[in-house]
């Protein structure tokens, strides 16, 4: 019963998706006006702290690497501590600024787990071309959550920070277990499944 | 006869207020999305599992990436941004 590893990314893929859409949709009104409802103040933190909890499964059941489940495991802690953080600043619970480094920091441990996970090199086969691109992305990307926390009334930051979460849902919905990455494939690879 | 009172009539009318240009962004944004991942369906129809279903197994047919796209534009112009244009045009 348990999904493949590409279904996984797919899934994943689709809850980034929801979370650059939502961090759009704030940064277009600006963060008065999406705050007006209650429910839509926790809406995207709270989103992304579900999506650390669904990353634990995903730690204990894909194991095929000791590497590959401590990656799944910082990502589950850092988007826990995210989703948390931006959590108690939407309540006002939490009133020092230093808690909105909290998502900057995820995104860098993020990339990070992500490029040194992947043993392979980029054109080894598709998965290892996207944990590059991936790891990078985020890595690079981290410059603008980091402006986003030092600047929060920013509508680039708050938009590139956006944009830069629905690449990476692009990014996790290219993702296949085997196949070729722009004609390349490593014959240590195997055989691409489709 | 004179048309005046009739074309005053339609003058007094509320016209319909353009939208500008912050909740038109926020209008297209879902049916953006769910544009693309019908586009992906067309490119790669066999990406859409449900069109060959014989033999799938349950994974297949619950996770189809075109589908997905498709769903989580609708989801969010219909749950997110219709509220959201709402409260920006009341502001």
């Amino acid at each position: 019963m348990q999904p493949p590893a590409e279904h996984v990314h797919w899934m994943f893929a689709t809850g980034l998706l929801l979370l650059g859409l939502f961090l759009l949709a704030e940064a277009i009104v600006g963060e008065e006006i999406w705050r007006r409802r209650a429910w839509r103040r926790y809406l995207w933190p709270s989103f992304l702290f579900g999506m650390g909890v669904l990353m634990w499964p995903v730690m204990t059941f894909f194991t095929n690497s000791t590497i590959h489940m401590l990656a799944h495991g910082a990502w589950a802690q850092v988007m826990m501590v995210a989703g948390a953080a931006e959590l108690g600043l939407a309540k006002g619970k939490l009133q020092n600024a230093l808690w909105r480094f909290a998502t900057p920091f995820a995104f860098l441990v993020s990339g990070l787990a992500f490029l040194l996970h992947e043993r392979n090199p980029w054109f080894f086969q598709r998965s290892s071309f996207l944990h590059h691109l991936l790891g990078w992305t985020l890595v690079v990307g981290v410059v603008f959550p980091l402006g986003r926390a030092l600047r929060p009334r920013s509508t680039a930051f708050a938009g590139a920070f956006a944009a830069v979460i629905v690449a990476m849902s692009v990014m996790l919905y290219c993702d296949r277990d085997l196949a070729p990455v722009f004609g390349h494939l490593s014959t240590l690879a195997g055989t691409p499944h489709r | 006869m004179s048309t005046h009172s009739v074309g005053s009539r339609i003058e007094s009318q509320p016209r319909p207020r353009a939208l500008s240009a912050r909740p038109l962004a926020l209008a297209v944004l879902g049916p953006l999305t769910s544009l693309s991942g019908l586009a992906w369906a067309i490119v790669q129809p066999y990406r859409v599992t449900l069109l060959h279903a014989d033999g799938q197994g349950f994974w297949w047919l619950f996770v189809e990436p075109p589908l997905l796209v498709i769903l989580a534009g609708l989801a969010f112009h219909y749950f997110v941004a219709r509220p959201l244009i709402d409260d920006f045009e009341k502001n």
